[in-house]
């Protein structure tokens, strides 16, 4: 009937979709958290998960530098320890980095309006996306791509290249799809049971929903704000290694496009809420693949960002937000 | 008051307010061990301020606010409920989207005692058995009195040793005002401090040892509950005699 309609084309873009869905869910829990608690669209959260990436690509160089892993042998083989150690180490730095901006630029402006912190945010992406220029401007071009400061940079397949789905097939899925649910999906796990079970979780909850009720429970407020940029920030952190691998690339720009498709996809979702930030990644996901395909990608961004509109003009919450009404 | 032992808790010209705003203008109060006072006054007296600067929430610009014989300058709010100073906040402030079981284990939150607090559960669901039978239903779908009362056994469940409650009564129906200042009598009778803030003086006055009159930020009068309530001024201000 329809010409290019190919249901292998349609099952290669789902998979694309969603493993690229998964990551964007990933970074939209950070915007969501921070926000669910404070009321900040944390604008720096898209560029520390820049800086995340620039990390795992320094340290690759590092491992290839030292011996460690061989160039050659990148995308042939796997090498799940390095993958593994890369999402834990840079999703700490970027965990611990959060927490320093929180500490110095947020934190100062707690009692002043929220457009201070709004604007102090910006600042703080504008500073970090610098950072990473300049670190773009370190020799990092070992592994290929632009040696200029601003050129995107190759990042190597660090698991096995090999089609999973067999060579003849033409739906190509790889390990580096896979990877991406095997790590996403635990991490999604345990932040909802840690948030639904945990002392520390229900402290989030309760500063979420009652900021003033929760201090009057002995809740330390400014720890547990603490406490989600610091979660926020690993979660963001373990993105960007799984978006370097998946995506092949990175550039000091990368934060802002998944940064919006992330922010976008929290507010889709119901901004504070957590699996409205992950059903909202999924579907940012999926849509971005589908328009990719079936529009041209040059009308993706305004598809997506079409799609928002409608979302607030017709679900002003979100499709998983609630609606907060207080009884006085 | 001719009480020589120390209060457990005594307020000293708490000066405080909000912005330029001075609300108090040097409130003093002292309350004993035991002891159920009420602090009256009409709107925007400064009965909410009041409280709310006792428990740290609400910063003190001069004065002093001593519990248990300790200054409680420059202790942070969740550190003064850890002390046994606990405020049922105004318009109760529940936890919406929690269920009334995790809003109760919130309330114990500054404690480790698991046994304690499964015990001190069981009391407060013999306190306002509704409570037990909605355990599983999200606080923001209880109605107003039924928020009131699972505010209370909030607090209630970090064990205080004072407990502050402010406007327990508001936009409540007096079926469950009356059920609220039973459980307020009843707690008294266990050992249970109170300092009481309301609009319903009468009620207040009556269940009260000991009470405040409070008028645009600065105490006016002070008596025993009895003496306020047959006090001529109090009569035509607040008891609509």
């Amino acid at each position: 009937m329809f010409e290019w309609f190919d249901s292998d084309v349609l099952l290669q873009q789902l998979l694309l979709g969603l493993s690229n869905g998964m990551i964007i869910a990933l970074i939209a829990l950070g915007y969501t958290m921070v926000y669910g608690i404070i009321e900040l669209i944390n604008f720096a959260h898209g560029d520390l998960f820049m800086l995340g990436s620039f990390l795992a690509l320094t340290l690759v160089g590092v491992a290839m530098n030292c011996g460690i892993v061989d160039p050659e042998l990148m995308g042939a083989s796997s090498h799940w320890w390095l993958l593994g150690t890369l999402v834990l180490v840079c999703g700490v730095f970027c965990g611990g980095l959060n927490l320093c901006i929180d500490h110095f630029a947020y934190k100062p402006l707690r009692r002043a309006s929220k457009l201070s912190q709004l604007v102090a945010a910006i600042g703080v992406s504008f500073i970090i996306v610098n950072v990473g220029l300049f670190w773009g401007g370190l020799p990092m071009d070992i592994l290929g791509g632009g040696g200029a400061a601003a050129a995107p940079k190759d990042f190597p397949h660090l698991v096995s290249d090999t089609n999973l789905l067999g060579e003849e097939s033409f739906v190509v899925m790889t390990w580096n799809d896979v990877v991406i649910f095997v790590v996403t999906i635990p991490l999604m796990i345990a932040l909802t049971l840690f948030v639904k079970f945990t002392k520390l979780g229900m402290a989030m909850r309760a500063t979420a929903q009652h900021a003033t009720a929760a201090r009057l429970m002995g809740v330390d407020v400014n720890k547990v704000i603490a406490a989600t940029f610091a979660i926020g920030g690993f979660l963001g952190g373990a993105a960007s290694v799984l978006y370097a691998n998946y995506n092949s690339t990175v550039s000091f720009q990368m934060g802002f496009r998944a940064g919006m498709d992330a922010f976008t996809a929290a507010v889709l979702g119901g901004i504070g809420s957590l699996p409205g930030a992950m059903l909202g990644g999924l579907l940012i996901g999926l849509v971005r693949a589908m328009s990719d395909q079936y529009v041209g990608s040059e009308w993706t961004n305004v598809v997506v960002f079409s799609l928002l509109v409608l979302i607030l003009i017709f679900r002003p919450t979100g499709l998983l937000g609630l609606k907060q009404r207080e009884k006085v | 008051m001719s009480d020589s032992r120390v209060p457990l808790l005594s307020v000293q010209t708490l000066t405080a307010g909000y912005g330029s705003i001075e609300v108090l203008h040097g409130v003093s109060l002292e309350v004993h061990e035991g002891e159920i006072v009420s602090l009256i006054g009409g709107n925007g007296a400064g009965k909410s301020t009041s409280l709310s600067c006792i428990s740290g929430v609400v910063p003190l610009r001069a004065g002093e606010v001593r519990f248990a014989g300790e200054s409680l300058a420059r202790v942070p709010a969740h550190a003064i409920v850890k002390r046994g100073l606990v405020q049922v906040p105004e318009g109760r402030k529940i936890f919406p989207r929690m269920t009334v079981l995790e809003n109760l284990r919130m309330g114990a939150y500054t404690r480790n005692d698991r046994a304690g607090v499964e015990s001190d559960l069981e009391e407060v669901y013999a306190l306002f058995e509704i409570l037990k039978d909605r355990s599983g239903q999200l606080g923001g779908t209880l109605s107003g009195g039924e928020q009131q009362m699972l505010a209370i056994g909030r607090a209630l469940m970090s064990r205080p040793k004072l407990l502050m409650m402010d406007e327990p009564s508001m936009g409540i129906a007096p079926l469950l005002v009356a059920k609220i200042f039973h459980a307020v009598k009843s707690l008294r009778a266990r050992g249970l401090t109170i300092l009481l803030v309301e609009q319903n003086a009468r009620a207040a006055l009556k269940l009260a040892d000991r009470g405040y009159v409070l008028e645009t930020g600065r105490i006016v009068l002070a008596g025993t509950g009895a003496e306020l309530l047959s006090d001529r001024r109090v009569q035509a201000a607040y008891l609509g005699e």
